[in-house]
């Protein structure tokens, strides 16, 4: 699988990201600089890392949004490379509009890291595809600004256009209707605030989240 | 020439850091308080030639987001301009 990862100034799960492209996809990922204009050719995925991307200036992710990269990023989603935004990568998303609806300050004002619980919701598209649908993972969150919050319409239109991939079992940081994860209309943007790839050895104590990645991977190989 | 951008978040989306504030009155013992919203007042020294329409457009494309967040512009010496989304 040909990946890249984005890096902004400020984002502190790149290598994270990296590490986990390269262990299950077997291949490392093209490290890109938001800065750059273009992206390498023939990428199968573009993952966007979490971190704080430019301090969390004036919103989580408004600044990654308008930088250079993603003029490139926007361009190869619409041509349906699969992108991945984790935690700072799905705000970026959402500010870029690539997603709808925006991230806002946790409901409970604490920073909230912890492994949480979450039900996947949708195993139809390439990001869930190594797992069941209705299926109960459990995976690391670490974020100030993960409420997700969209106006009624939209949220309905998620959830019958089957776009929810994940949800919390719990109340967590006060998302409308616990969303965690959302894709968009094509199935091949994904945002969400776990991390996936802080889950993917034995190392790390759990490992839910390599299967995003393994069912990226194969979802990948078919299509090639 | 400055203008002031006031954004605020729309009605009916909850403010967690309004909520806190409103608790850290509280604390203080502030009796009365019945609600706090938070924004931002962000403030612009701009060109002569830089129009409202400019204005507008920074607004929509970065200063806020309008998903979730009002503006209003309130150009120098004056109030008025309402660029509510």
């Amino acid at each position: 699988m040909k990946s890249a990862v984005i890096v902004f100034p400020g984002s502190n799960c790149d290598r994270d990201m990296a590490e986990a492209l390269s262990q299950v996809g077997g291949r490392a990922p093209a490290m890109v600089w938001h800065r750059e204009s273009e992206l390498p050719a023939g990428l199968d995925l573009i993952a966007i890392p979490g971190g704080f991307s430019y301090g969390d200036y004036l919103r989580a992710g408004a600044m990654a949004a308008l930088s250079p990269v993603m003029a490139a990023v926007r361009e190869a989603a619409q041509r349906g490379v699969a992108v991945l935004g984790v935690c700072n990568g799905f705000q970026v998303l959402t500010e870029a509009r690539l997603l709808p609806g925006a991230l806002m300050r946790n409901g409970g004002i604490s920073f909230v890291c912890r492994d949480v619980p979450l039900r996947v919701e949708n195993s139809q598209c390439a990001f869930t595809s190594g797992y069941r649908a209705g299926e109960e993972i459990v995976l690391p969150l670490a974020h100030h600004d993960g409420n997700y919050q969209a106006d009624a319409e939209t949220l309905d239109r998620l959830e019958g256009e089957g776009r929810v991939a994940f949800r919390y079992r719990a109340e967590c940081n006060g998302s409308a209707r616990d969303i965690a994860g959302i894709v968009n209309e094509a199935g091949n943007v994904l945002g969400m605030m776990p991390h996936p790839e802080r889950a993917v050895e034995e190392a790390h104590g759990r490992t839910d989240g390599r299967r995003l990645f393994e069912g990226l991977l194969e979802a990948v190989s078919e299509r090639a | 020439m400055k203008t002031r951008i006031f954004v605020t978040l729309k009605e009916g989306v909850l403010d967690p850091q309004g909520k806190a504030i409103r608790h850290a009155l509280e604390g203080l013992g502030f009796a009365g308080v019945n609600d706090v919203r938070a924004g931002k007042l962000i403030e612009l020294d701009l060109a002569p030639d830089v129009g409202e329409a400019q204005v507008e457009e920074m607004c929509r494309k970065l200063l806020a987001n309008t998903v979730i967040e009002n503006y209003r512009i309130e150009p120098a010496g004056g109030s008025g301009g309402d660029g509510s989304a």
